[in-house]
């Protein structure tokens, strides 16, 4: 059995901070989303800059960064959006290895870009797993931290790890910008024939804005209305990650990691994975505009992210 | 006559079956029993299935089959569906209700829309055996069919922001099981103190599609009996 030490104290918990890991697979049958970060690539980044597997779980920060005090000394590394981190009231750098000692203080500041930043910790937060993952899945109450998002008070712990002095940092010319405007790129959907000529023409030549409505179940985007045909309403069926589901105002929302499994409102597109990963670092005001990738060509994207994901190691530089 | 199967792309690593676009048994049979087929001959690269009412989503590794390949082993496993015997439901789930009052907010008006008397409506609602044609929406909520003609009803016109654990509602021709507090547009009728998901236990969820599901009319005595 791995040891487990106690990671920090809770100071002030942020405004929506969770356990997440690459999530829970296969239980979208049972009604059960995948949950998981919502930008993987900086997620499993942080996780290699402590020498951790791409998967332990670690925390995701949205917006405005939780206050930590350290109970003991380790290592930490801090990605995805820049949330001006400091220990101790000094601005500590992301996309790097962090040596922290106990009573340090981490906290956050004003957020510069994107919206979701990651903290992992050396051995990964120790969190019972729940069918096959650590990911907090907030509507189900389970998994990650009791089930839910960290309060003022709560003791996280982490799997104790033999520290290493080894310290490393991605490349900056690797650390991807998260620009506030995005295009992001979508395969059609499998209800395309609800939509009319008119409408599809409106959704691929329109630049939608993210509203304050952007959880880790959706995007609610606000932009020009997408036209409907006379179909009737279509019958409920599976909704993937990604999905682009149009309801009867017109507006687009896009599906992430917490949503739920079936739906009934038309899919006009769904966003390939490595884009649902960048999606996942949109804010309210940031501006989408989507476009059209065949098939082959998405799956090839898909091919090269693993890869990318696969090589983050690799590009890691040791510091001096 | 055989409506035929139709194999879409969902994104970069998923394709959907679709057996028709109508909410019926046969239709909801074929999605079962190809789920079933596809679990059985272990196909290289399928991650997951979901089925709903009328379609199958398949997940698939793209690096480890392409979605060619995939269309042509889902259609040597469709051509084979006719030729196997599935076996029937097997499981049969009563589920106890208490219905009306506090707990089923609904109850009363629905019966009026209607020009029934309560006691009609929860003699037809408990009076059926129901199809579990899938589970989907949050963990473990049941979609159940069909109801009777007389009680089909329209959902909520603005959905409620709670609806508590175990609540029975109808919508359509459809009833369903709240598993969890949630917000929901479904007319509820009465609770039950049933545990329809358990993360701990496996699988996780109690019902699964193809179950049969009845309900039982209970008294307070009983649904407090049940708390305990």
């Amino acid at each position: 059995m791995t040891k487990i030490m106690k990671l920090c104290k809770v100071v002030k918990p942020g405004i929506f901070t969770t356990v997440q890991d690459l999530g829970r697979h296969g239980y979208q049958r049972y009604g059960v989303p995948t949950s998981g970060a919502m930008d993987s690539f900086a997620f499993v980044t942080a996780n290699l800059l402590v020498g951790n597997e791409p998967a332990d779980a670690g925390l995701e920060i949205t917006l405005v960064g939780p206050e930590l005090t350290l109970l003991d000394d380790t290592q930490i590394a801090i990605t995805g959006a820049n949330l001006s981190p400091t220990i101790n009231g000094c601005p500590v750098a992301q996309w790097q290895t962090l040596q922290v000692c106990k009573t340090d203080v981490l906290s956050f500041g004003r957020l510069k870009s994107g919206c979701r930043t990651y903290l992992a910790v050396r051995g990964g937060i120790a969190v019972p797993i729940v069918m096959n993952s650590r990911s907090t899945y907030i509507y189900g109450k389970f998994g990650g931290f009791q089930g839910r998002q960290l309060r003022t008070g709560d003791i996280i712990k982490a799997y104790d790890s033999p520290t290493s002095k080894s310290r490393l940092i991605m490349p900056s010319r690797l650390i991807p910008q998260y620009a506030s405007e995005l295009t992001v790129e979508v395969v059609s959907g499998p209800q395309l024939t609800y939509f009319t000529q008119l409408g599809i023409e409106t959704f691929f030549s329109s630049s939608y804005a993210a509203t304050p409505e952007f959880d880790r179940i959706g995007y609610r985007l606000d932009g020009p209305e997408i036209e409907k045909g006379n179909l009737s309403a279509m019958i409920s069926d599976a909704v993937p990650v990604g999905a682009v589901q149009v309801p009867s105002n017109g507006k687009p929302i896009v599906v992430m990691r917490d949503a739920q499994t079936t739906g009934g409102y038309p899919k006009i597109a769904i966003v390939t994975t490595p884009c649902v990963s960048r999606l996942g670092q949109v804010k309210p005001n940031d501006r989408v505009k989507f476009s059209e990738i065949s098939l082959s060509n998405a799956q090839k994207r898909l091919i090269e992210y693993g890869a990318a994901l696969s090589q983050i190691k690799r590009n890691l530089v040791e510091l001096a | 006559m055989d409506q035929e199967i139709k194999h879409l792309p969902v994104g970069d690593k998923a394709l959907l079956v679709e057996f028709g676009n109508s909410i019926n048994l046969q239709i909801n049979q074929k999605v079962r029993n190809l789920d079933s087929l596809i679990s059985q001959s272990a196909l290289e690269g399928i991650l997951e299935c979901v089925p709903t009412y009328c379609s199958l989503l398949i997940y698939y590794d793209p690096l480890r089959i392409s979605f060619d390949q995939l269309v042509s082993q889902l259609r040597d496993l469709e051509e084979r569906m006719s030729e196997v015997n599935f076996p029937g439901p097997e499981t049969v789930i009563e589920v106890p209700v208490i219905y009306g009052g506090e707990y089923g907010p609904d109850l009363d008006s629905l019966a009026r829309y209607h020009n029934l008397l309560e006691e009609e409506v929860i003699q037809l609602h408990s009076g059926k055996k129901y199809t579990v044609f899938m589970i989907g929406f949050i963990a473990g909520f049941p979609y159940l069919g069909e109801v009777d003609d007389r009680i089909v009803t329209p959902r909520l016109a603005t959905p409620r922001l709670r609806v508590p654990a175990g609540s029975v509602g109808i919508a359509d021709r459809q009833t369903g099981i709240y598993p969890f507090e949630s917000p929901g547009g479904w007319r509820i009728i009465g609770r039950t103190r049933i545990r329809l998901f358990d993360s701990g236990k496996s699988p996780p969820s109690l019902m699964k599609p193809g179950d049969i599901v009845t309900f039982r009319p209970i008294g307070e005595e009983e649904f407090e009996l049940d708390s305990k």
